[in-house]
């Protein structure tokens, strides 16, 4: 068999596993940006308890590796608590999100802290509550600065999401060993093919982060 | 409800402990190669022949927007299988070259924005001076591109130590694998991936911390040196 006819046997079935990725993906990102600002803000808490539990939780899963919190998700955290997750598929979409959401909280952060303090004390000259100056003047002037990294843990989220074969999840790559078990000689080219469908999906995210960075640089207060 | 047993937890210790070795291990030897192959992009990157950068470029965007997982599957279950005998690597060289390769993309950029980051009068000057390609490089650029970039480096050491146990899916006996066997043997997998994730914790942690220091101290050393002396002098000069 000719490569090309090869490649049009094997797309067909890898694509099958591309709705169970896409659907990991898109929920997980949802979820990490969520946990991101919440933590993230946490994190700018004038309360000690909220600043300190929020700083446990990030610095917890920051510290151990996205993988090996996966596992353990999906196997130790249905043990320990009693809690059944309705399937895998959830247990991955909060180990993603919990893992992506502290590293993304830290850009939230960041970008909060880094607009500059001459806006907040316009802010108090208004006389504009704290919650006005965070809603109208800094937030505005931070997402700014979040979206070309959010735009990068986007493919990051999208890599992270081939773990979810190692649990059992039939996405892409589980679709591919599935095939390549039955049809070793074609091994090479159906995860050539993976890299190449993960590459075509990461492909406009990569541009519009381009895009975000050379918006975000433009025309900002320093 | 099953509950913790720290019975267990003890019981694999001395298996997660062993897998460790090979997982620290296994991260120096990943990063020194990654550290190394990051030239080869820089300089192929430099190379002034517009469809190879092209191609530089498409290369790179495709091994970092890929899964490394994926890209370990391809080295230690595809290249066997290549048409024409193939090649076959033990499981440490398709962790050391997949993972080393995926963050040595990674590793590339950094040393591009530590050239870049040199002042543009640092390049007029050691050509004003007339000094040769090596000395310009060794002498001038590298020495004032490299130190500031040695914070992110060591960030990068962290995060390859927390990628590492994706090399248990191409059978590294790593913490990971040595966990799953053990879990396999006893049925237990709360207590031996409860240890591995303590352990990630455990070493990963103080890193994090003394590579934090080391780059408040780098921005304080930098900022005296460098540009903040630049910026306060022509404040001055304004």
């Amino acid at each position: 068999m000719s490569p090309i006819s090869d490649i049009g046997t094997i797309l067909p079935i890898l694509l099958k596993g591309l709705d169970i990725t896409l659907r990991v993906l898109i929920v997980s990102a949802i979820f990490s940006y969520l946990v991101a600002f919440i933590l993230g803000f946490g994190r700018l808490s004038k309360k000690f308890l909220i600043r300190t539990i929020s700083g446990i939780i990030i610095e917890i899963f920051r510290g151990t590796s996205l993988i090996v919190q996966l596992f353990w998700f999906v196997y130790a955290v249905p043990i320990l608590f009693g809690i059944q997750f309705d399937s895998i598929f959830w247990s991955c979409v909060i180990a993603i999100a919990m893992n992506y959401g502290s590293y993304m909280s830290e850009t939230v952060r960041g970008s909060i802290l880094a607009v500059a303090p001459g806006q907040t004390e316009a802010g108090i000259a208004l006389n504009m509550s704290s919650f006005q100056r965070m809603r109208i003047v800094i937030f505005p002037q931070a997402v700014r600065m979040m979206l070309p990294e959010f735009g990068n843990y986007f493919i990051q989220i999208l890599k992270a999401t081939s773990l979810i074969s190692l649990v059992g999840l039939s996405d892409i790559v589980f679709q591919g060993q599935k095939y390549t078990n039955i049809n070793l000689s074609q091994t090479p080219t159906v995860y050539f093919l993976i890299l190449v469908v993960y590459f075509i999906i990461a492909l406009p995210f990569i541009g519009l982060t381009k895009w975000f960075e050379k918006q975000s640089s433009k025309g900002v207060a320093s | 409800m099953e509950k913790f047993n720290w019975d267990l937890f003890w019981e694999s210790f001395p298996a997660v402990f062993q897998g460790m070795w090979v997982t620290l291990g296994l991260t120096i030897a990943c990063y020194v190669f990654a550290m190394l192959f990051g030239f080869v992009w820089v300089i192929l990157k430099r190379i002034p022949f517009k469809p190879l950068q092209w191609l530089v470029a498409l290369v790179l965007e495709f091994i970092r927007s890929t899964p490394p997982l994926v890209q370990l599957f391809f080295l230690f279950f595809g290249l066997p299988m290549l048409p024409g005998g193939g090649i076959t690597l033990s499981p440490i060289t398709v962790a050391i070259l997949g993972l080393g390769v995926h963050f040595s993309t990674y590793i590339s950029e950094i040393y591009r924005s530590g050239i870049e980051a040199v002042d543009k009068g640092q390049w007029e000057a050691s050509t004003a001076l007339n000094l040769s390609t090596k000395d310009k490089w060794f002498k001038i650029i590298l020495p004032q591109a490299i130190p500031p970039t040695i914070p992110m480096l060591g960030n990068y050491l962290i995060i390859m130590f927390k990628e590492i146990p994706l090399t248990s899916s191409v059978s590294v006996a790593g913490m990971l694998l040595m966990a799953k066997e053990f879990g396999a043997d006893h049925y237990a997998y709360l207590e031996p991936y409860t240890l591995v994730a303590l352990l990630f914790l455990l070493l990963s942690y103080p890193s994090a911390l003394l590579i934090k220091r080391l780059e408040i101290k780098m921005n304080r050393r930098f900022d005296k040196n460098s540009s903040g002396g630049a910026k306060k002098l022509s404040k001055g000069v304004a």
